[in-house]
């Protein structure tokens, strides 16, 4: 077996086990923990691609960021008591049932695709560094300068968004 | 290192990222705390931002990592406003059981 393909299976295993462990642990501090790990392992995933900017991205964002965003909350509420009633046993059996029945199906809709995306044809060459990304974000003609735009805006109304719900309410009217 | 889906192959990362997905179905489902059902929100988020790049490196287009980048920067947003909308149930109610949040139920 290829060394690669080792890379590969390991990654997998670990990025399947902690988003499995994610859901299934009952306290919300081990489950943003185990998120980390799933997406530094996801990151690694990037990286296997040799995608660099979206796996320094992931790594800065999900793992930095949003964590930082998840923890905080989650100490804010003071929720890291194990005290969680499960759901009834019909919806937790539905939700099993689910898990299975959507991965059947999905797997069994994209092994027979193959035909549809067409074989790989790599070409030798750089389509994927920073550079060539950039270029590719920020071209003059064909580039994504307006989404780039909307998105800042987007960031903005989010963070003003959120300073205006988590404010405290005004008390004594 | 630059022909590696010939390595691993596409199908791998499709069914990693139909089972990382499911995974997240799954908690969405299966659990009563609202943060995990974030959590769980950007499990699914992440297992299409793989294939989006699997695909990305199939097709040698870097497009498909740019729609990456926005999707990453739409769930930043989308992470701040509704933990803010959690803190700001917590502090109404008390609790982030979405078994409580059934105000809106005719």
């Amino acid at each position: 077996m290829a060394p690669i393909l080792i890379i590969f299976y390991v990654l997998a295993a670990i990025t399947l086990s902690t988003a499995f462990l994610t859901i299934y642990s009952r306290n919300p501090i081990h489950s943003a923990i185990y998120l980390v790990i799933c997406m530094v392992s996801i990151m690694g995933h990037y990286l296997l691609f040799n995608a660099q900017f979206l796996a320094l991205v992931q790594l800065i964002v999900y793992s930095g960021a949003i964590m930082v965003l998840f923890l905080f909350t989650i100490m804010l509420m003071n929720l890291n008591n194990e005290d969680e009633v499960h759901k009834p046993r019909i919806t937790r059996l539905g939700a099993i049932t689910v898990l299975v029945l959507l991965s059947t199906i999905l797997i069994v809709l994209f092994k027979n695709s193959k035909p549809f995306f067409g074989d790989y044809a790599p070409i030798d060459g750089d389509f994927q560094s920073i550079k060539k990304l950039g270029a590719v974000l920020l071209d003059d003609k064909n580039g994504f300068m307006v989404p780039f735009e909307f998105a800042s805006v987007l960031l903005l109304v989010a963070m003003i968004g959120a300073v205006l719900l988590s404010k405290k309410e005004k008390t004594g009217k | 290192m630059n022909n590696i889906l010939n390595e691993i192959g596409i199908e791998n990362y499709i069914f990693l990222s139909i089972l990382l997905f499911c995974i997240g179905v799954f908690g969405v489902l299966y659990r009563r705390n609202a943060i995990i059902v974030f959590m769980s929100i950007e499990i699914m988020l992440n297992a299409v931002n793989l294939l989006f790049v699997a695909f990305s490196t199939y097709h040698q287009d870097a497009k498909g990592q740019v729609f990456v980048f926005f999707s990453m920067a739409v769930a930043a947003a989308e992470v701040a406003v509704g933990l803010a909308l959690l803190v700001s149930v917590f502090r109404n109610i008390g609790s982030v059981d979405i078994s409580n949040l059934k105000n809106l139920k005719g």
